[in-house]
């Protein structure tokens, strides 16, 4: 290949104005890093007594199968004793109210989420915004994230799900059988800039939801004001879901 | 060398028939759970793991444990053990396969497995496991073949085999470790989450491989032509008791630390498996049965009359051998399940076709490990008679 002088200073000029530009570009055009996070509002989640209002939303837009053997369950959000969710054995004297309160659970989103860690074909990642993906395509199945997880928030496709499906939700995939799946935090609607199905069904206002990094965001304003528990802060996850007494 | 596994008595050709009639079972068994789903096993959302990966650990102390007769050989020139240092060797082979064959029907989506190829993960234990795993296989097959090839020849060991038996040495050490790696690094389960487990692993692999070993060397002496010496047999039975000695130590050690700090979150999982949790007792007599097993060995292998009667002998390796098994196995992983994350507790039972899996592992496992020693033992014998 021949290159005369002209064409290689043309060349090089153009690049060297590249390099400088593309960091400028970059620093005017990217929006703030949103994060994620959800907020629990114990008090005004429990007012209606066995409500199921949040689960039924997500577990049926996202197909998640309705199977009766606990053995083989698939969820992605549901309730537990306030007992068993927040430590179990420490709590002795816990208040009669609180301690047999349920209390809604789901993937936490960890800021170091120890299942990505484990994962050993990265099927599951961390996104920019903080939430925690699973790619079913890729799963091997070897359910180390299962093991790795502190919350119990992944499940297994022990069987084919596809027939325990009440209504198959066409705008979602189904999974298939082998594969862990769990919480997204509705990326799919946060895509086109609408609220988590569970958030939006909620009738209590008992969720509250929105981005962590801003400080006019319901979630920032909720967390100044009141004092917020995580599960396990312990293990040094920083889990995105905030309980709030 | 391979047609050396064609010729047998009888005797021979029925063991390998039984074999591969529980080999049938397990593979018609893994077809069922192909087209069913891992379902139709015993494990749940709570206990997400069971039979397969109890015995994957199992086994990986069991080939790790061929490092103790490779370096005395070796490295301290110990000749009584050359005519079990292949035997030794070929174990390995046959665990690491178990072991391999043991995480695949493990696996919910097997036709993907190459995924952990395709897509790198340095950042997770089953990545190394694999490596580990694969290239310790790839070396034992070689020394153990080259071993014998040159025993056959009468020819020194090709010099390039040397520097691989060094490498094998701490590459042992290395598989187990990574296995415990694959638990003590999880900060979900209180159980696991001990440096002493990589450790432990070793000293019971150290007592549990030479157990086998030595019931193995006693059956070869039982049934061929072939007897791998007594002095040899007492001095794997010595390895034995020490490691036993030192697993039995870690396990106290342990359970110091969680019942004198007194953190629940550490008790509850000790507790489910000393004295049972909420009325669940599940595997409190397997326990027990395991702890009373481990003390009654100790006492036949420390005693040097008991230890050097073969009778008594057998009798407390299997004893090792069983104690460890469910020690390591089933009764190291489900406690680490249970109580759950949400302080459930979800019994674990294993279901038929998953024992029948698990067998029929076992059974390829023994299949290459008769093929490879009938290999090695009629090759001994062949040098021995050219000799005299």
């Amino acid at each position: 290949m021949s290159m005369d002088r002209r064409k290689f200073l043309k060349i090089t000029g153009l690049s060297l104005a590249g390099l400088t530009i593309q960091p400028a570009f970059r620093l005017f055009s990217k929006p703030e890093q949103k994060r994620w996070a959800m907020v629990i509002n114990l008090n005004a989640c429990s007012k209606k007594d066995g409500c199921r209002d949040c689960i039924d939303a997500c577990h049926r837009l996202h197909n998640v199968p309705d199977l009766a053997n606990p053995k083989d369950e698939v969820k992605w959000i549901w309730n537990a004793p306030f007992e068993r969710v927040f430590g179990g054995q420490g709590y002795t004297t816990l208040n009669e109210v609180l301690k047999n309160r349920s209390v809604l659970v789901l993937c936490n989103h960890c800021e170091n989420p120890p299942c990505v860690k484990v994962c050993p074909t990265k099927a599951t990642w961390k996104r920019e915004d903080g939430i925690v993906m699973m790619d079913y395509h890729r799963c091997i199945g070897c359910r180390y994230c299962m093991a790795a997880c502190p919350y119990g928030a992944r499940s297994f496709n022990w069987k084919d799900p596809r027939p325990s499906i009440n209504e198959i939700n066409m705008d979602f995939p189904t999974r298939m059988k082998g594969v862990v799946e769990k919480c997204n935090f509705c990326e799919e609607r946060l895509a086109k800039n609408l609220l988590p199905a569970c958030v939006e069904a909620c009738k209590e206002k008992g969720l509250i939801f929105g981005d962590l990094n801003a400080t006019d965001s319901d979630v920032r304003k909720i967390l100044k004001s009141k004092f917020s528990i995580l599960r396990k802060p312990h293990l040094g996850t920083e889990p995105k879901v905030y309980y709030i007494l | 060398m391979l047609e050396k596994a064609l010729h047998g008595a009888r005797r021979y050709w029925g063991w390998i028939a039984l074999l591969l009639l529980i080999v049938i079972a397990g593979f018609i068994s893994y077809l069922v759970q192909l087209r069913e789903g891992l379902g139709i096993t015993g494990m749940s959302r709570d206990v997400s793991w069971g039979l397969y990966i109890a015995n994957f650990t199992f086994l990986v102390g069991v080939a790790a444990s061929a490092v103790m007769v490779v370096l005395p050989y070796y490295l301290h020139n110990y000749k009584q053990f050359g005519k079990i240092t292949v035997l030794g060797e070929f174990l390995a082979v046959s665990a690491v396969i178990m072991s391999i064959m043991f995480i695949f029907v493990d696996l919910g989506q097997p036709s993907r497995v190459f995924n952990v190829i395709f897509y790198p993960s340095p950042s997770s234990l089953l990545f190394w496991d694999m490596i580990v795993l694969t290239v310790y296989l790839i070396l034992n097959l070689l020394i153990g073949w080259y071993t014998l090839d040159a025993e056959h020849k009468e020819e020194p060991v090709p010099a390039w085999v040397k520097p691989l038996i060094i490498l094998s040495i701490p590459w042992a050490i290395s598989i187990h470790t990574v296995t415990a790696f694959i638990y003590s690094g999880l900060g979900a389960r209180a159980f696991w989450l001990t440096a002493l487990l990589a450790p432990r692993f070793l000293a019971s692999a150290f007592a549990s491989g030479p157990a086998l070993l030595i019931i193995i060397c006693i059956i070869i002496k039982k049934v061929t032509r072939f007897d791998p010496g007594k002095e040899a047999i007492q001095k794997v039975a010595q390895i034995v008791t020490y490691a036993m000695l030192i697993n039995v130590f870690f396990l106290m050690v342990e359970f110091f630390t969680v019942y004198y700090s007194k953190i629940p979150e550490h008790i509850a999982h000790s507790d489910y498996l000393l004295f049972g949790l909420e009325g669940h007792m599940t595997l409190v007599p397997y326990m027990w049965v395991s702890i009373i097993l481990m003390f009654i060995s100790l006492i036949l292998l420390i005693n040097p009359g008991t230890r050097k009667n073969e009778n008594i002998l057998v009798t407390a390796c299997l004893m090792v051998f069983l104690s460890i098994w469910i020690d390591k196995g089933l009764n190291l992983l489900i406690p680490g399940f249970t109580p759950s994350p949400l302080n459930e507790i979800f019994k674990y039972r294993p279901t038929l076709p998953e024992v029948l899996i698990t067998l029929g592992i076992y059974a390829i496992g023994f299949l290459i490990l008769t093929i490879l020693f009938k290999i090695a033992i009629e090759m001994k014998l062949l040098a021995k008679k050219q000799d005299s």
